[in-house]
């Protein structure tokens, strides 16, 4: 622990390509980049399952098997094949994100289709009896009403990619990970438990943030006590799945 | 696929394999040892739930990796010691079914456990005989989660030199050959079936009740 | 659901922030990396050494570095043991030096194969022995007293700074010091501890005054640091002397003319109190056979016509009649 706040505390610590701000700059990065993407993936197609209410079996088994996949076993496979088809950056970073990415769909997509679908059919009879289309449905009154489910969703991806890009630092990649994995092999202790602490920060005080930003997209509006309870939950909520 | 290499090393696979199914099969088990008291603790007496919780989210934020390699210190075991990743995956394991036993145990109903107090029922065994059972299928659908994400996570120990499927990746990957790789993740993912069954299975003997009534 | 939330969730955050910490760090005052543990948990008793009358031939636990050069050179050793007779198990791929000698001294494993040269710079920071009997005697004498080496191979796998042919002609460069105009525009890549290690970035600066622009940490000496240099992700690697891919791939090893990496003779380190005459003569006999020609052709059926590690290093021992 004292080595892990030497290494903390060295001022040249903090600078350079290998510094403490480049490699946090690096590992936001790709933590963003990749709950980005799977975002764009998994809220449509959630919000199209629960809404519909077609296929839920069928994503539901998708999404335990992603889950299954070995994150391991993943990047190594995706890097094997990269080489000679990406190239500079993207031969860098590629595989890592599509990993990540990986991870990050499932909870997203299973919180979105099940908010969705938990939405009380009384309030959607009364969106439709209003005159409110499908689509305005979904948007107007489906979606805001599950937005708890769906944010508690975007947060348990965050903290596993957080926790994950760790892992990408064995093929290459930069972040906190490269003080894990090289702190290992350089049998540099402090440096190694700085890099998982810096990481465990960087998941709670990012998903801190998350659940903040929540509180203003869910509608004011939603001040029925089950709803309240269940954005509570979604608040009070960690990760879904451990961190790899 | 390079069947050849599969054939030559099946039995190194299925080595491999066996060890891959006992660590995670270990981490599970004696997670939920753990995680059913202090579930039930941070039930029963709630203003433990909040900090349990907490703590039980932040653990999650610990690269398992880091996990692995630390343990042995504060342990005093033996770095290639396949407990380290025992440990490292119970603490995971608990970690993600405190929150889940307490949260089953409160969705038994009040009513339920009321007549098991007037019937003259003691807490421990109200909790024991009545709640817990009535408690499984939440907790089963947790322990589902947390053994998937276990048969995931044991390889990554093969960075260490634990010895499981992992170690098809990392030798895969060193040699630029995808049959091992392929191997691995086919296998792990089977690993991974295997255990939802058995745990889907062993959810169902024990709530003969649910089936009794037809599910709507 | 009916338990209750509190507000106050950022300072319990807090306190279990710490909490967590505590437990995976500071639960222990003890550096779990230090390398310089001295204890053996061992039973044999200290001293036993070979020539003992002890008439079984023992047992060993054979390790290897993360690397296909290692594990085929221990699954040699594994297979000529056997043939005398040695209760052999293996674990092999287990990490770098840094963490497998860690292995040897807490007896995860007893025996892993070598390389002289970084074997003594690990022990010895100062070293400064450079030929291959120099390096074996400084190395009797570096090692702690629990580990020891048997006799050394002829074979030979050097650490080396390799470029592409295209950078070398770019910049002329024919030895390592004729980087040191231009490495600060290059970017050098290897593994992680090539970056602290004594016969790599600090290395590189005191006896040649170069300093690469970046280090990027990537694989020992794998497909992630030859794609890399290959695709021009890094102008220069860390890789083996004895790597085929430096031949398929038309790459250029620079010369080492001050001998910033000593002699790298293979050789097999072993736990003291687990040598036996059978095991001694195993391995000397697998030590006596062993050549850098001999070495390339394994290592290039097992990388490049990918035979099986266990299977090429069973076949050559029998081969060599060492399987009898």
């Amino acid at each position: 622990m004292t080595a892990a706040w030497d290494f903390l505390t060295t001022a040249a610590n903090w600078s350079g390509t290998d510094g403490i701000w480049t490699r946090f700059t690096e590992h936001l990065f790709y933590t963003l980049l990749s709950v980005v993407i799977a975002a764009l993936v998994a809220l449509p197609l959630g919000a199209v399952i629960g809404h519909t209410g077609r296929g839920v079996a069928a994503i539901a088994g998708v999404a335990n098997a992603l889950r299954a996949l070995p994150t391991l076993g993943l990047l190594t496979v995706l890097t094997l094949w990269s080489f000679g088809l990406l190239t500079g950056q993207l031969a860098r970073l590629g595989p890592s994100i599509v990993v990540l990415v990986v991870l990050a769909v499932p909870p997203i997509l299973s919180n979105t289709y099940a908010g969705i679908a938990a939405v009380d059919p009384a309030a959607r009879d009364a969106a439709r009896g209003m005159g409110m289309t499908g689509s305005q449905v979904l948007l107007r009154v489906e979606l805001p009403v599950a937005m708890p489910l769906v944010l508690s969703g975007v947060r348990s991806a965050y903290l596993q990619v957080v926790a994950t890009a760790t892992i990408a630092a064995v093929v290459g990649l930069g972040g906190f990970g490269r003080y894990v994995v090289d702190g290992l092999a350089q049998q540099l202790y402090g440096k190694m438990v700085a890099g998982a602490l810096l990481v465990a920060l960087m998941a709670v005080i990012g998903d801190r943030l998350i659940a903040l930003v929540g509180r203003f997209l869910v509608s004011p509006g939603l001040s029925g006590r089950r709803v309240r309870e269940k954005a509570q939950e979604a608040e009070a909520g960690f990760a879904a799945v451990p961190p790899t | 696929m390079n069947w050849d290499w599969l054939g030559r090393n099946s039995d190194r696979i299925v080595d491999l394999f066996v060890q891959h199914a006992w660590l995670a099969a270990a981490a599970t088990l004696v997670g939920l040892v753990v995680a059913l008291p202090l579930g039930a603790v941070a039930f029963r007496y709630r203003w433990t739930y909040p900090p349990l919780t907490t703590l039980a989210g932040l653990l999650y934020t610990i690269p398992s990796l880091a996990l692995f390699v630390v343990l042995p210190g504060i342990l005093g075991t033996r770095i290639l010691d396949p407990v380290n990743v025992v440990i490292a995956l119970t603490v995971y394991t608990v970690a993600l079914l405190v929150r889940v036993v307490a949260d089953a145990l409160a969705s038994v109903p009040e009513a339920v456990r009321q007549s098991a107090t007037a019937m003259g029922y003691r807490p421990v065994r109200s909790l024991v005989t009545v709640q817990f059972p009535l408690a499984v299928p939440v907790i089963g659908a947790g322990l589902r989660v947390a053994a998937v994400s276990n048969v995931s996570l044991v390889s990554v120990a093969a960075l260490l030199g634990v010895e499981q499927l992992g170690s098809l990746f990392t030798e895969g990957f060193q040699l630029n050959f995808f049959t091992p790789i392929a191997a691995g993740i086919l296998l792990s993912l089977l690993l991974a079936v295997l255990f939802d069954v058995v745990i889907v299975l062993a959810t169902r003997l024990s709530t003969p009740w649910a089936r009794a009534v037809p599910s709507r | 659901m009916t338990t209750r939330r509190p507000a106050r969730l950022g300072a319990l955050l807090a306190a279990g922030l710490a909490t967590a910490l505590a437990l995976t760090a500071c639960g222990s005052s003890e550096d779990p990396l230090a390398s310089t543990s001295s204890s053996t948990p061992s039973s044999s008793t200290a001293g036993s050494t070979a020539g003992s009358t002890d008439e079984s031939t023992g047992s060993v636990v054979i390790g290897s570095a993360n690397f296909p050069e290692s594990a085929l050179i221990a699954n040699i050793y594994a297979e000529a043991l056997r043939a005398k007779g040695v209760e052999v198990t293996t674990n092999l791929n287990i990490g770098n030096r840094e963490v497998y000698i860690r292995a040897l001294q807490d007896g995860s494993i007893d025996l892993i194969p070598e390389y002289s040269g970084t074997l003594l710079q690990y022990f010895d920071q100062a070293a400064t022995a450079v030929s291959s009997e120099d390096v074996y005697t400084a190395l009797e004498g570096a090692l702690p007293d629990t580990l020891t080496v048997l006799e050394q191979s002829a074979a030979e796998d050097k650490d080396s700074i390799t470029v592409t042919r295209a950078t070398a002609e770019q910049y002329d460069l024919t030895t390592i010091a004729d980087l040191a105009p231009v490495a600060g525009q290059l970017v050098l890549g290897g593994p992680p501890e090539f970056q602290t290690r004594p016969t790599g970035v600090p290395g590189l600066e005191s006896k040649y005054g170069v300093v690469f622009g970046e280090f990027r940490a990537l694989d020992t000496a794998g497909p992630l640091t030859l794609n890399a240099l290959i695709s021009d992700q890094v102008q220069a690697a860390n890789l083996f002397t004895t790597d085929p891919a430096i031949k398929t791939n038309d790459l250029v090893s620079l010369e080492d003319p001050e001998f910033l990496f000593a002699a790298q003779n293979v050789l097999p380190l072993i736990t003291e109190s687990k040598v036996t005459p059978a095991i001694e003569e195993a391995l000397n006999g697998v030590s006596e056979k062993l050549t850098t020609e001999v070495l390339i052709d394994l290592l290039t059926q097992v990388t490049v016509d990918q035979q099986d590690s266990a299977e090429v290093a069973t076949t050559w021992v029998d081969e060599q009649g060492l399987g009898s």
